[in-house]
């Protein structure tokens, strides 16, 4: 699509040249959409574009490659932390992306997340945590809050039958390997920004060699919660993110010293130094 | 293609100096034989798990992979490892992974996704008993799993039966050729034995040379994005790309099929057998002729595409056919397909880790003797 801009104008609101002009198959109001923006102005804005390798989950991100202009790999359900290993320790020079969402990284994909973590992968995780399984029907989902209705608790989620949701974010922060781990949302404006500001420093705490770098983005899911996207909206900002706050969940990058590129072969693991376990920076 | 140059880390005094000597016979184990010839192939990336019989291959690429400024992680679980070698081999990486039975199933799923996003890895199955943790004794009894399908979908992969470690060693290299040419998995299918046993081997190895593929991920600079997947929603899509996925593995049943004959031309009995159940018969063979059975061996290399043809072809020709496998008979199947009825096909085998001996195989030669007629009195020995 181009647009002629007149005399003395400039342009202060475009499409990232990497998101595609593309109609997406997300529902009305999804926050997919967003995180997808976000992450397509970054890696634009870091000319990381011609670089990245990013690797697609299954769930309703499974057609990312469809929206972000640049190569992609599809992921078995849940195992794109490990496929992005891979990619890692052949490519020394790429720049590797991953995008999940809660029930493929929180659930099937739990193994393949927490060893890429610990391992200190020279990778960057984009997790959408929207707390259900919205491609299938809005199931419950391991970050599904107590309480809350989906087609698989139709009475809420009961600790006692179902368990607890899992704060995995908080759960990766422990490990030495993780540089950096914050949670955005997709609430407002002032959520979507800072938001933005994580996944561009999680990009660059790849760049700099310091380590695995995970944002969360915590989002709504519409059609799974039953609600319009404004009431989602309100939900996701009134009872989402009070159980899982955003913020800088754990920041190592002052003690985690830069490599100067990202190491390939036995030699990756290494290059991820684990630091001191420091107080998040911000919350 | 080239891969991405991988940084090389100064090599610490080398390990397995033997084997660096080129063009000599050495005694080598055969998990480490591989292991060692994927390397000399151009092996880019290993990713493995620990499961016995084919610890040591790991371990080898432990040592070696780093030695050489290689990729080796040893991942969290087979899945882990499986995808580790899908991601490496989408980045256009030379790719092996190695594991035994009960890690092979829950390899099952990537391979799906491999054959259906058409990525070339190597993949070495030194097999185990089964079913379940079963035991850490020899089998055959992924016989099944390896030429029927192991994850979902209609898919073929091509599976290549080395009977010796010299041969494995081979057939490590080719199964890389294979891989690249048709962009698809290849596994090498081994046993216990196979992998555990040492035995005397050239040191010739063979790199086939490497293909500029148009498919890989690398970054699009300077080119439209590219994406290797195997999600195909539209039905007519989906039917498309399994009509290419038929195609080419009509092309490799055609041009790929490969098994060796033994004592064939004047059998009266031909023996089928594969791997290490191969090594038993051709012992079986040689005694049965020095009773006066005129027996033969047919051994499949490869089992996936499957020699039917070989084997019809000997069927026209032998009074009656006995399959051999370390297992409850599962081959036999494919022999008895080949062989459409023309005579009888007998089976032995033993399961549980245990190997048949030769007497055993001699054994089921003399009823299936007795069974399909007189015998020949002209001795040929």
């Amino acid at each position: 699509m181009s647009v002629t801009i007149p005399e003395g104008a400039r342009v202060v609101f475009g499409r990232p040249e990497l998101l595609l002009d593309r109609t997406t198959h997300y529902c009305p109001g999804c926050g997919h959409g967003v995180v997808h923006r976000l992450v397509a102005e970054v890696l634009g804005e870091l000319g990381l574009g011609p670089r990245t390798i990013a690797v697609a989950p299954v769930g309703c991100a499974v057609f990312a490659y469809e929206y972000l202009g640049v190569d992609f790999v599809e992921a078995p359900h849940g195992r794109a932390p490990a496929v992005a290993t891979g990619i890692r320790r052949v490519r020394p020079e790429a720049f590797v992306l991953t995008y999940q969402g809660d029930g493929d990284l929180a659930a099937i994909g739990t193994g393949e997340i927490v060893h890429a973590a610990a391992r200190g992968e020279l990778l960057t995780a984009v997790f959408v945590n929207n707390g259900i399984y919205g491609m299938t029907g809005g199931q419950m989902a391991p970050t599904t809050l107590l309480g809350q209705r989906s087609t698989s608790t139709p009475l809420g989620r009961e600790a006692s039958l179902h368990g607890y949701p899992v704060p995995m974010t908080e759960m990766l922060a422990v490990l030495p390997g993780v540089a950096y781990a914050a949670r955005g949302s997709v609430a407002d404006s002032v959520a979507i920004g800072r938001t933005k500001r994580y996944l561009r420093r999680a990009c660059e705490v790849q760049l700099e060699g310091r380590g695995f770098a995970i944002v969360e983005v915590i989002s709504n899911c519409p059609v799974g919660w039953g609600m319009t996207p404004q009431a989602s909206i309100e939900r996701l900002k009134e009872v989402v993110a009070t159980a899982y706050p955003p913020g800088v969940i754990v920041d190592r990058t002052a003690s985690a010293p830069a490599a100067p590129a990202p190491a390939a072969g036995a030699t990756a693991a290494g290059g991820a130094a684990p630091g001191e376990p420091d107080a998040p920076a911000e919350r | 293609m080239t891969t991405a140059p991988v940084p090389v880390r100064p090599a610490p005094t080398p390990v397995g100096v033997a084997v660096r000597r080129h063009g000599r016979r050495v005694l080598m184990k055969g998990n480490e034989a591989i292991a060692e010839a994927a390397i000399q192939a151009g092996c880019d990336a290993y990713f493995g798990y620990p499961i016995t019989p084919q610890a040591e291959l790991l371990e080898w690429m432990a040592r070696r992979m780093p030695e050489e400024g290689r990729a080796f992680v040893q991942a969290e679980s087979e899945l882990g490892a499986i995808n580790m070698a899908l991601g490496a081999a989408a980045a256009g990486a030379r790719v092996l992974v190695s594991s035994s039975s009960p890690g092979i199933s829950l390899m099952a799923e990537a391979m799906s996704y491999m054959a259906g996003s058409e990525v070339p890895v190597v993949l070495v199955n030194v097999m185990r008993g089964g079913p379940g943790l079963g035991s850490i004794g020899p089998s055959q009894s992924d016989y099944f799993q390896a030429t029927k399908g192991h994850g979902h979908g209609d898919y073929r992969v091509p599976v290549l039966a080395p009977a010796s470690i010299a041969e494995a060693m081979e057939l490590t290299a080719d199964a890389f050729e294979i891989a690249e040419r048709y962009r698809t998995p290849v596994m090498i299918l081994a046993d216990g034995i196979l992998g555990q046993a040492m035995e005397p081997v050239e040191l010739a190895f063979r790199a086939p040379p490497r293909l500029d593929p148009d498919w890989v991920l690398g970054g699009a600079a300077g080119r439209p994005p590219r994406v290797v997947r195997s999600l195909h929603l539209l039905p007519e899509d989906l039917e498309r790309h399994n009509v290419h996925l038929q195609a080419k593995f009509a092309t490799i049943t055609d041009r790929e099929v490969r098994s060796a004959g033994e004592h064939l031309e004047d059998a009266d009995l031909a023996v089928v057998a594969y791997g290490t159940a191969a090594r038993v018969a051709r012992t079986a063979v040689a005694r049965a002729r020095a009773e006066g059975i005129r027996a033969g061996l047919l051994r499949p290399i490869t089992l996936w595409p499957f020699p039917s043809a070989a084997i019809a072809e000997v069927a026209t020709r032998v009074r009656g056919a006995l399959v051999v496998e370390l297992s409850a008979g599962q081959m036999v199947e494919d022999v008895r397909l080949a062989v459409e009825g023309r005579v009888p096909v007998a089976f032995t085998g033993r399961t549980g880790g245990i190997v048949p001996s030769p007497a055993e195989v001699v054994a089921a030669l003399r009823r299936l003797d007795a069974a399909t007629g007189p015998r020949t009195r002209e001795a040929s020995r």
